[in-house]
């Protein structure tokens, strides 16, 4: 009787001590999470975010600065203040930010879900898409899109170089103001072939013909800043064409209805994806386990138009989420879409982007 | 009686005047300026050292003197003619590796690429493949990459290794060193900075004029009806200078924009065409028509100020004697109201050459200031030494025109409305 | 200004032409305040007056860009931190300023013209630059991205504004009234509140609120310290107007446009008390 008594109280101890623990292990936390805002931070929103605080009972905060993100990832590490949890950020950045010690270097299989099937990462996300501080979630396009109400029938435009093409296909274009794409899209349409871009924009010469071609449009050319703009200006009729994040334009041809077409020859797509700052592993790890598994990425593709990067989301192909339509014929990836794609060069950019956007703010002020 | 006269004046308690007298005054002083100590400390912290610190920051270049100090010292000497030895390479590997380990390579990287676009991806490639790097370090470098094979890639870490630099401030005026060391202009293709400042001056002379042009006779009205109408109409000067600056932008956006207020009326009215509509935002027309507008308010109220305390009664005397109209106001007004020019357009002009705000929303790519490329630089291109020196540039010559200001004018005549 | 009656054709031409410009001149100041108004009870997303508006269909009228102002957490946020930025650093900057102007209007006050000068600078600078200083110094002694370092940056902003109008009254301020409240017996506390502080009252506040509209108003500065909690009211706005410019921001900016009439008034019912205490005006 004693022992059972004394047995019970311990189990009553142990209970508590176990329910504390529990406590503590899921005491809520804030994650202060940057991104990109618009359809791309509600398409995290829904595929990670919240089943993630349905989960844990953690609370996050979409923070929309990746836009800027390495600015302020130097200015919060230099303050020695760093309110970053997580940031989205391009491979290109992440490049920059790793080699300034801003963000944790990764043990990409140690850290994250191997593929349903076992797949370690390593071998699971898209080949050489890991790198140091790097883990991407999604692959995204950079396209031009138009409006199909600006062009008789019969007399729609579908290659890049009708984007050049001021005579048979008229009126404003909206082009991002930096020259990442425009280079490379001004050179495809001047008969250079996808795969011999960054060749040719290597040299002098290359760059020349590129700000030729692009001199050719100058005058029709409103440049935009962020990324809403496009949209916005090619429902309006104030463009007729517009480049854009391919993502923006599905969603406004699904879920508002706009008369856009995508003109996917010479897409130039590229990784997005995830950084670490440093100092903030601990806290993010199990999120940054969850958030990237295959179930999740697979999940994203239903309410966005970008393909997953991981291998093993491939046969989970998924219809959007409001409109029950087929994502694939949407995705950068699908091979129709993909067949003259540019992979953007992060290294080529690295390198030459102060030069050549010095210049190309020089050519824009002429 | 008569001995007063020769003793000094003394105060009851017997200090001689004079004496009492300076005290009382160094007294009074002390408690002014102890009065205005707080706020002076306040302002020294939180504006004086932060553009200080701006200063220092357009001429510090610590990255290569600090990530590459072996480099530098086993170059100390070299006279830049032919390929440095083995030893430089072997220091530049030892560096490499230890900034590798420090994970600081990047700013380095960043650095250099300033000067030589591809040191960044020289820097990183090198980096990732310390690990297998074996001596000789001369050869084995230039194997991984042939930038190490030029002459100027050592030269250009001799020339940046001193702590400090005047790189940021030729790149602010599109100047660069040349690898031999002197001062030549950047390919044209490159030069944007110099055309910016000179854009941002012109366009607001432009502006000032304007301001005057229109600020002029409103402010004579103002001065020469009976007070009770010129409150009245005082008022359609005050709203908008009081009225957010972002409103008065955004007005401006939704009046002259292509499917805007003035474009509409005018189709409606057949005098464009459709599809011919008035480009007025987004360019120069833009940025001078909303500055005019924001800045209006800073030339009449000055000019107000003056033209009040001009008597009609000089008008009155010289009209009597015979002048004509206009020669009266020219030779007797106008000279009177110079002061109220000066002080209207050195105010109008510092304030237009700083905006930021109003060219960036309305101002396309041809109707950007320099300020712009300060915010560009700042946020979007991250060479923070250029910003702070572009920075530095237009402080300059804000202050002299500040100081101008202050010697013809006086800052505590400022009014407010 | 009316025309004499010795004036001949020509100048009476030349008036009428002058007075006509003259209202152009004050359609220019004050019409696109007044254009805003209608357009931000637009019915359809549109920037510009629709048929309907102009044909005064009320079905082309709509509160609805109000109802988006008021029911956005976003923007209702922003207006919160506005008005915490906004009344502190108008606060720190009325008191510090009002004090230093008892100090600067002293005619003992040593290199009085070389101190107001360095005060009234940071309306000079442009504010670009110091919006880069202070990013700069900010990051580094851990004050940017905090409420405090915001506060902080417009208290030096609003500075100016306060030492001005503070220093302008004071020096219109007739010291023999202390003395003859000395001499009829009041003593220095009560000379102060009874004499002093009326009479001072009106340039303080005409300058807390100068303080108070330039926080209220200022993007430039918290776009670059500031951190995303702390987003302003015109924050919110430039970036609105950047990426996409919806009506909500017309509905906002006729909701400033109303409050800046607010203040106005206000000075100017200052301004008029302060004459009639001073005994400068009649009424």
């Amino acid at each position: 009787m004693k022992k059972s008594l004394m047995t019970k109280g311990a189990t009553v101890a142990a209970m508590g001590l176990s329910t504390l623990a529990m406590a503590v292990a899921a005491q809520a936390e804030t994650l202060n999470i940057v991104s990109w805002g618009g359809a791309y931070s509600m398409s995290q929103q829904k595929a990670y975010h919240e089943p993630w605080m349905e989960k844990t009972g953690d609370e996050i905060v979409n923070i929309d600065r990746s836009g800027n993100a390495l600015a302020g990832l130097r200015a919060q590490n230099q303050a020695g203040n760093v309110t970053w949890d997580l940031v989205d950020m391009l491979p290109a950045d992440a490049l920059i930010a790793c080699a300034e010690g801003l963000i944790e270097p990764l043990d990409h299989d140690q850290l994250l879900a191997d593929a349903p099937d076992g797949t370690p990462p390593t071998e699971d996300f898209i080949d050489n898409s890991l790198t140091e501080c790097f883990v991407p979630s999604i692959v995204y396009s950079n396209i031009v899109a138009f409006n199909t109400e600006m062009f008789p029938e019969g007399k729609q435009p579908s290659t890049i170089a009708d984007v050049f093409d001021l005579e048979n296909y008229p009126g404003k274009r909206t082009l991002l103001r930096k020259p990442i794409n425009n280079l490379e899209w001004a050179l495809v349409a001047d008969g250079v072939a996808p795969e011999d871009v960054y060749d040719v924009l290597e040299t002098e010469e290359g760059v020349q013909r590129a700000f030729a071609k692009l001199d050719t449009i100058k005058d029709e050319v409103i440049w935009w800043e962020e990324g809403a703009q496009p949209p916005q200006l090619l429902a309006d009729q104030e463009v007729a064409f517009g480049s854009a994040y391919n993502g923006r334009i599905f969603n406004a041809m699904v879920t508002e209805d706009q008369p856009f077409e995508i003109i996917w020859d010479a897409q130039v797509f590229e990784l997005d994806g995830w950084v670490v700052p440093t100092g903030k592993l601990d806290k993010v790890k199990d999120y940054l386990h969850f958030a990237t598994d295959t179930q999740r990425l697979a999940d994203q593709a239903k309410y966005i138009s970008y393909g997953p990067a991981r291998k093993s989301t491939s046969d989970m192909v998924s219809t959007h989420a409001e409109t029950g339509i087929d994502m694939t014929p949407h995705m950068p990836t699908y091979p129709p879409n993909f067949e003259t794609a540019i992979p953007k060069d992060d290294e080529f950019w690295a390198d030459n982007n102060d030069e050549l956007t010095q210049r190309f703010n020089a050519w824009l002020a002429q | 009686m008569s001995n007063s006269s020769s003793a000094p004046l003394t105060t009851a308690d017997g200090v001689p005047l004079r004496v009492s007298l300076r005290r009382a005054i160094r007294r009074s002083k002390l408690k002014a300026l102890l009065l205005v100590s707080p706020l002076l400390l306040f302002l020294g912290i939180a504006f004086v050292m932060p553009i200080v610190d701006m200063l220092w920051r357009s001429v510090d270049n610590p990255e290569v003197s600090s990530t590459l100090p072996r480099t530098v010292s086993a170059l100390d000497g070299w006279e830049g003619e032919a390929l440095p030895g083995e030893p430089v390479f072997a220091a530049l590997a030892e560096d490499l590796r230890e900034g590798q380990q420090a994970r600081n390579l990047g700013l380095l990287a960043s650095r250099l690429n300033y000067e030589k676009s591809g040191m960044r991806s020289t820097i990183t490639r090198t980096a990732r493949r310390l690990r297998t790097l074996e001596p000789p370090y001369r050869e084995a470098l230039i194997e991984i990459n042939d930038t190490w094979g030029e002459l100027d890639t050592w030269r250009l870490i001799q020339r940046e290794s001193s702590p400090y630099t005047l790189s940021y401030y030729l790149a602010a005026v599109d100047r660069q060193f040349s690898p031999q060391g002197e001062i030549v202009p950047v390919p044209e293709y490159l030069q944007i900075h110099a055309t910016l400042f000179w854009r941002t001056f012109w366009m607001s002379a432009v502006i000032t004029l304007a301001t005057l042009l229109l600020g002029y006779p409103v402010a004579f009205l103002l001065a020469n009806l009976p007070l009770r109408h010129s409150n009245l109409l005082m008022i359609l000067v005050l709203l908008p200078f009081w009225t957010s600056l972002l409103v008065r932008t955004t007005t401006w956006i939704a009046i002259l924009q292509s499917q805007g207020v003035l474009n509409d009326v005018m189709v409606a009215l057949g005098v464009i065409a459709d599809e011919a509509r008035w480009q007025m935002i987004h360019n120069k027309t833009g940025t001078i028509i909303a500055m005019t507008h924001i800045l209006l308010p800073f030339m009449i109220l000055p000019l107000y100020s003056v033209m009040k305390t001009i008597p009609p009664s000089y008008m009155h005397a010289a009209r009597s004697l015979g002048g004509r109209p206009f020669l009266c106001f020219r030779r007797v007004y106008f000279p009177l109201t110079i002061p109220g020019i000066a002080a209207g357009g050195i105010l109008v002009f510092i304030l237009s050459i700083g905006y930021y705000i109003t060219p960036a929303l309305v101002g396309g790519q041809s109707g950007r200031f320099i300020t712009n490329y300060i915010a560009y630089h700042m946020q979007t291109s991250l060479n923070w030494g250029l910003a702070a020196a572009i920075a530095s540039i237009l402080l300059f010559v804000v202050v002299v025109f500040y100081w101008i200001f202050n010697r013809l004018i006086g800052v505590d005549k400022v009014k407010l409305g | 200004m009316a025309l004499p009656s010795y004036a001949t054709t020509g100048e009476r031409i030349w008036h009428y032409v002058f007075l006509a410009s003259c209202g152009l001149i004050f359609l220019f100041l004050i019409g696109p305040l007044l254009v805003i108004i209608p357009l931000s009870f637009n019915a359809e997303p549109y920037f510009t007056f629709t048929e309907a508006m102009l044909t005064f269909d009320p079905a082309g009228y709509s509160l609805r860009w109000y109802e988006d102002f008021f029911t956005s957490k976003a923007w209702l946020n922003a207006i919160k931190n506005s008005f915490i930025v906004g009344i502190a650093s108008t606060l720190l900057a009325t008191v510090l300023g009002t004090i230093a102007a008892l100090g600067l209007s002293s005619r003992y006050m040593p290199a009085r013209g070389a101190i107001m000068a360095l005060l009234i600078s940071p309306m000079i600078v442009p504010l670009i630059i110091s919006a880069a200083a202070m990013f700069f110094f900010f990051s580094k002694i851990n004050l940017a991205q905090t409420y405090l370092g915001v506060i902080l940056a417009h208290t030096v902003l609003g500075i100016p504004f306060v030492v001005i109008t503070v220093t302008a009254t004071l020096s219109s301020f007739d010291t023999t009234l202390i003395r003859a409240a000395h001499s009829l017996g009041a003593n220095p506390t009560r000379t102060f509140f009874k004499v002093v502080l009326p009479l001072v009252t009106p340039g303080v506040v005409s300058g807390a609120l100068f303080a108070f509209i330039t926080s209220f108003d200022e993007v430039v500065v918290v776009l670059f310290i500031a951190g995303p909690e702390q987003r302003t009211m015109p924050i919110q706005m430039w970036s609105g107007i950047r990426e996409q410019i919806s009506p909500t921001i017309l509905a906002v900016a006729t909701l400033l446009v109303l409050l800046s009439m607010l203040l106005l008034a206000t000075l100017e019912l200052l301004r008029r008390r302060g004459e009639r205490l001073r005994g400068l005006s009649p009424g």
